[in-house]
């Protein structure tokens, strides 16, 4: 087996005297899909933010394809080919679709940047129809194709994406997930924090639990749909 | 009253709002990106005024007294960030406020120090005093051409954030910053952007200031300041389009008081003035196109 393109390894993240993570170890694979999963405030989001440079690591640190990322600068980890796709899409309201899709680019040369604007119309119709329009006039589900379309016009190698269903109709959350099922299959790498853990599992190759901040389960994605996560969610620590 | 007044008051009082609105502009740039109330902002006119005074000393044209003015005040305001702001980032919104106080005072007492707490007076050319006579309008030569100067600058402005990938990245940065980082916009490269144009801003609105007024002394940031910080207060903390037209009320509102006022009410304009814009805020505290006063604490 090759080297993990991201290597987490005794991560801990302390907000002033809370301990938000501790301890957290997390390999993703090349081309794989891992499913982070657990219940509200266990630290998904806070694990994502802190691979993607936001938050600092009190011990332990996140390479990216052996290199460790720098805390406090998710510019650099952007520039490096990670993006994230962040919980409540974090879409600029107040910008055009294209404004939002130009931002995304930014990592890249200027030269790509009409290049992947194509490649992102002939993706997502709709963002191509509405490209002059304000984003924030778009539907949740449209945003949400918006956000991870703006996150693979810096060309990524890893996406991460902090609940992708969030707020959106079944229908909806089937068209996002068939989307990172496809991403995945053209060879990006992705972690998938999702509240909907069976969804999740049933795209993902392997997952991992989080619950008050450590990791209480890992494993392939079809040992995981066997255990009873709730059981896990409520401190139950369990290997599969 | 009769209309060829009404006319002239009204060309002065577009005049005077269109050098409210670049000083607003450079005020509501940094605050809108940072959301620091630079308080500072106003000694980046007495620099600009400070700048044309030496420029002039030397002998050097109008012209470059005022190109020299307005890059004084950009490299100013870079440096202001590099110093003061930069060390103190993710600090609150006080403590910004407390520094830029400070910062204000010290460069001050450096004036009043090193050259003089009296005021220099800066030449300007005779045209600037001359008039435009229509029918039976005279209009100043030197309110036109502010004018126009104003509109250029804020032209300029508007071509850049709207169509260059930098303007993209600090319109990005003033609506969500730490979103804007995700997407690999560098801070340290936006957040200076953010302070030169604000200074490129203060030195065009300080050369036009320093026309009218034909003089600098450690104080002269004064107005300025309050001008700017009442204009984006007025039209909503946080709302670009929002001080320019703070910025045009308040100067009309100044000019019109001045100029309709009774005689021994005149020396209370400005503060009429203030007491108007404070009505407002008491009726919609958002400001004219403010959505809500968010004041980080």
């Amino acid at each position: 087996m090759t080297a993990p393109l991201v290597e987490v390894t005794g991560l801990t993240v302390r907000y002033g005297v809370v301990t938000a993570l501790s301890g957290v170890d997390l390999d993703v694979g090349r081309g794989e899909i891992v499913a982070v999963l657990g219940p509200n405030g266990a630290g998904k989001s806070t694990l994502l933010r802190t691979i993607a440079g936001v938050h600092p690591a009190a011990h332990g640190m996140v390479r990216l394809d052996g290199w460790r990322i720098p805390a406090g600068s998710p510019e650099r980890v952007a520039q490096a080919g990670l993006s994230l796709v962040p919980e409540g899409r974090r879409i600029f309201g107040a910008l055009t679709v294209e404004e939002n899709l130009r931002l995304g680019a930014t990592p890249r040369p200027r030269s790509s940047e009409a290049r992947n604007l194509d490649r992102m119309y002939g993706r997502f119709a709709v963002l191509g129809e509405r490209r002059r329009q304000v984003a924030g006039t778009l539907s949740g589900g449209e945003q949400q194709q918006l956000a991870i379309a703006r996150a693979l016009m810096a060309e990524p190698r890893v996406i991460l994406y902090d609940e992708p269903s969030l707020g959106l109709a079944p229908r909806i959350v089937d068209q996002i997930f068939g989307l990172i099922g496809e991403l995945r299959d053209e060879g990006v790498t992705s972690v998938l924090v999702e509240q909907n853990a069976r969804r999740a599992l049933q795209l993902a190759d392997r997952g991992a639990v989080l619950a008050g901040g450590r990791v209480v389960a890992r494993g392939t994605s079809t040992e995981l749909l066997n255990l009873d996560l709730s059981r896990l969610y409520f401190g139950e620590t369990g290997a599969a | 009253m009769d209309l060829g007044t009404l006319v002239q008051q009204l060309i002065n009082a577009l005049s005077l709002g269109s050098i409210y609105a670049l000083l607003a502009l450079g005020l509501a740039m940094v605050y809108s990106t940072l959301g620091i109330l630079n308080f500072a902002y106003g000694e980046l006119i007495t620099i600009t005024g400070y700048a044309m005074f030496f420029a002039s000393e030397a002998g050097l044209p109008f012209v470059a007294m005022a190109a020299l003015g307005v890059l004084a005040a950009g490299i100013a305001s870079v440096a202001m960030q590099a110093i003061v702001f930069r060390p103190l980032r993710g600090a609150s919104f006080v403590t910004m406020l407390f520094a830029s106080f400070a910062l204000s005072q010290v460069v001050q007492g450096l004036f009043r120090q090193a050259i003089s707490p009296r005021s220099k007076g800066i030449p300007t050319p005779p045209l600037f005093s001359d008039f435009l006579t229509v029918g039976d309008l005279r209009i100043g030569l030197l309110a036109l051409l502010t004018m126009g100067i104003a509109l250029a600058a804020m032209a300029i402005l508007v071509v850049f954030m709207r169509t260059s990938r930098a303007g993209l990245h600090m319109r990005a940065a003033a609506l969500d910053l730490p979103t804007a980082r995700l997407l690999g916009v560098r801070a340290n490269r936006v957040i200076p952007l953010a302070f030169l144009v604000s200074g490129l801003l203060a030195g065009a609105g300080g050369v036009l200031w320093i026309a009218r007024t034909t003089s600098v002394s450690p104080a002269t940031g004064f107005t300025p300041i309050l001008v700017s910080f009442v204009a984006i207060v007025l039209g909503g903390l946080g709302s670009i389009p929002g001080a320019v037209i703070g910025a045009f009320i308040f100067g009309a509102l100044e000019i019109l008081l001045q100029a309709y006022l009774p005689g021994s009410i005149v020396p209370f304009q400005f503060a009429i003035a203030l007491v108007a814009v404070a009505v407002v805020l008491y009726v919609r505290p958002e400001g004219l196109l403010g959505h809500r006063v968010d004041v980080k604490v």
